[in-house]
């Protein structure tokens, strides 16, 4: 025990070993009434390590070349000792990603996290977002299947519309080719992990400053014992939040190994059916659909008869939540304390999100696709625009002074 | 070589091509949303998956290929090395080898218009229903070049290669129906084949149990482990949960 104690001693005159442990683990207070949304933000984390993990396996085996690219994934699916397991982790790894990153941000909607003091922690998150996007994007390339190589050639025929150059500049041909698919290689593997990676350690850094919010949406640091100056309402996250964090990972390793084992495709949503095709630049398939975390932005570009209008309208969709903690007027920050027009229009615009998300997956010739697109694009765009309108009428509930359960 | 001129103006032409891509309808190779016959399998019939095989040897790799799976693989079906290479392996091909197509790419393309597609991974891009309508759906067309014609893939450019086994099947018209309407249409057996009706519905499961076999191999061994993993997670949920309720009892 006494060479533990001399050893940590040693370090701790050092590096800040002891002190980093206490401020951000066993003397960080967290409010002690997290409920289930709270857990999005750790699992977040996990599947980041999940996929940088895998993603390091499948490298040592998979190879960037258009000649190439698509036998060597089959390779790791057949021939690479459970690489299978590993190629599936990674797929179904990415698409959980946006399904706990999507929660994390609904989390964020639904008790005003977003407000101040916390906007920087939110633009700070919207970054990594938007990182993700890219990320996944140009992971998508790589099977060069058929819908990575038309899924690729429709999103850069979007900065194809805008300028032409860039779209060159960007693919370093004239259509997605080898050299396109090299690039993409090194985006995914290494320029965008490493941007990734020191975003979600600002996000921490930047949330510990503040503090976390909580489902009451009050500052559990303005009521401290006065003795000990700890909050009446915090507790120690580790080692509270740490072993109920443990007890979510499980909750959320049962979805999602269980997708792994028994539904790797996710009836084609994770896994395209088309995707099993090689990519072929001489053979368009009729119904090019992105995966599913993007359709909702991909159906609000194609409600658009214009294609520039189009894609800015796509881009604005996406951006327009950096302005969320200048456009929400209210004076609570939790859904719990806003009354009946914040509700309402929170609740319009998950219908209309969800149901963008489901008819980008819908081919557009269907009587329905687009019109009801565009309904649902100005809820979506109406949510924000008339935020500082409603939020600021809404009438609200008054706020206890402690949290509640 | 092309010139840059002509690279740009390809480029606008797929561009263009894309454009009317996403304004058509998906009719792809199942142009009126034909009802498909679910296809009775069982992967883990290791018989129904060697006679499989046999079939997918005789009939199917001439012309396509599986070139993404070896011959080794069929030591899963619970086939010796021998019995492999006696019966299974028709080339001189070796265990470790891919089951790449004998057939000349360029000659493929002359004969039916395109090159056979690899099989390899062709029962998740279709699906085992898809597969099993198709290869029972061909008829006779004498509009078509080959003479024949698919209820599943109209306009197919492949032939009814398994008609010596089938027999010749017509297309009836539905009662009421115009004819060239694929709604309600009936296909009628002409004349036999080798096989019965019956025989030839198990021949054609078998094949397709085997192409699912091969579009992924592991799939067996991943629902396998799945159900341990789930087990260890059930049992993980359980002491985790427990462990973070003693650690909460005292928090208000």
């Amino acid at each position: 025990m006494k060479t533990a104690e001399r050893l940590l001693g040693w370090i701790d005159a050092r590096f800040p070993l002891t002190s980093v442990w206490r401020e951000h683990l066993s003397e960080y207070y967290a409010p002690k009434n997290f409920n289930f949304w709270y857990y999005f933000g750790s699992l977040a984390m996990l599947v980041l390590v999940i996929q940088i993990v895998t993603g390091i396996f499948l490298t040592m085996n998979y190879k960037p070349d258009a000649r190439f690219a698509f036998a060597s994934v089959e390779y790791i699916m057949r021939d690479v000792d459970y690489g299978w397991l590993i190629r599936y982790m990674h797929s179904t790894g990415a698409s959980m990603f946006f399904v706990v990153v999507y929660l994390h941000m609904m989390r964020g909607l639904l008790y005003g996290s977003y407000q101040k003091p916390r906007e920087l922690i939110w633009i700070l998150g919207m970054a990594i977002y938007l990182c993700l996007m890219a990320e996944a994007f140009f992971g998508y390339l790589l099977p060069w299947g058929q819908m990575s190589y038309w899924g690729a050639q429709v999103i850069v025929s979007l900065v194809d519309a805008i300028s032409p150059p860039v779209a060159l500049w960007v693919r370093g041909d004239y259509v997605i080719a080898d050299a396109t698919l090299n690039r993409f290689f090194a985006f995914h593997v290494i320029a965008l992990p490493l941007v990734l990676a020191v975003l979600v350690f600002l996000h921490i850094v930047a949330l510990h400053q503040v503090g976390s919010n909580n489902p009451d949406g009050i500052e559990i640091k303005e009521k401290k014992d006065p003795q000990t100056g700890i909050p009446l309402d915090g507790i120690p996250f580790h080692p509270y939040y740490t072993v109920k964090d443990i007890m979510g990972v499980v909750g959320f390793l049962i979805v999602y190994f269980g997708i792994i084992f028994f539904a790797p495709e996710m009836g084609g949503y994770f896994l395209e059916e088309n995707n099993f095709i090689p990519a072929d630049p001489l053979k368009t398939p009729p119904h090019i659909a992105p995966v599913w975390y993007f359709t909702p932005f991909y159906a609000i570009l194609r409600a658009i008869p214009q294609k520039q209008v189009g894609v800015i309208a796509m881009g604005v969709a996406v951006a327009i939540f950096f302005l969320l903690p200048w456009l929400d007027r209210g004076i609570v920050k939790s859904i719990r304390y806003r009354g009946a027009l914040y509700k309402t229009a929170l609740g319009l615009f998950v219908v209309a999100f969800l149901v963008l998300g489901y008819m980008g997956t819908q081919d557009p010739n269907l009587w329905y696709v687009n019109p009801v697109s565009r309904v649902c694009a100005v809820v979506y765009f109406g949510f924000f625009i008339l935020m500082p309108l409603y939020s600021r009428l809404d009438k609200t509930k008054p706020v206890p002074e402690r949290v509640t359960g | 070589m092309m010139t840059r001129n002509s690279w740009k103006n390809r480029t606008r032409n797929w561009v263009a091509s894309l454009v009317l891509a996403l304004a058509l309808p998906a009719a792809w190779a199942n142009p009126a949303g034909v009802k498909l016959d679910h296809a009775p399998i069982d992967p883990s019939n290791t018989a129904s998956l060697q006679r499989g095989a046999q079939h997918f040897m005789n009939y199917c790799l001439t012309c396509h290929g599986a070139q993404l799976a070896r011959f080794d693989l069929l030591l899963r079906l619970g086939l010796t090395e021998d019995q492999v290479k006696k019966n299974l392996i028709l080339t001189d091909a070796k265990m470790a080898d891919y089951m790449t197509v004998v057939l000349n790419p360029k000659d493929a393309k002359n004969w039916f218009g395109v090159p056979p597609p690899d099989l390899s991974v062709e029962a998740r891009v279709r699906g085992a229903d898809w597969l099993y309508s198709y290869l029972r759906g061909f008829y006779r067309d004498d509009h078509r070049d080959s003479g024949w014609n698919n209820r599943v893939f109209h306009g197919v450019a492949m032939p009814n290669v398994l008609w010596e086994l089938q027999g010749e099947q017509v297309l009836q018209p539905a009662e009421g129906g115009k004819p060239g309407e694929l709604h309600g249409e009936k296909l009628v057996l002409a004349s036999p084949g080798k096989l019965s009706p019956k025989e030839y519905d198990q021949f054609v499961a078998d094949l397709v149990n085997y192409l699912v076999f091969i579009a992924e191999p592991a799939r067996e061994t991943r629902v396998h482990i799945g159900y341990g993993v789930m087990i260890f997670l059930a049992i993980a949920f359980v002491i985790t949960r427990a462990l973070k309720k003693e650690y909460w009892k005292d928090v208000h």
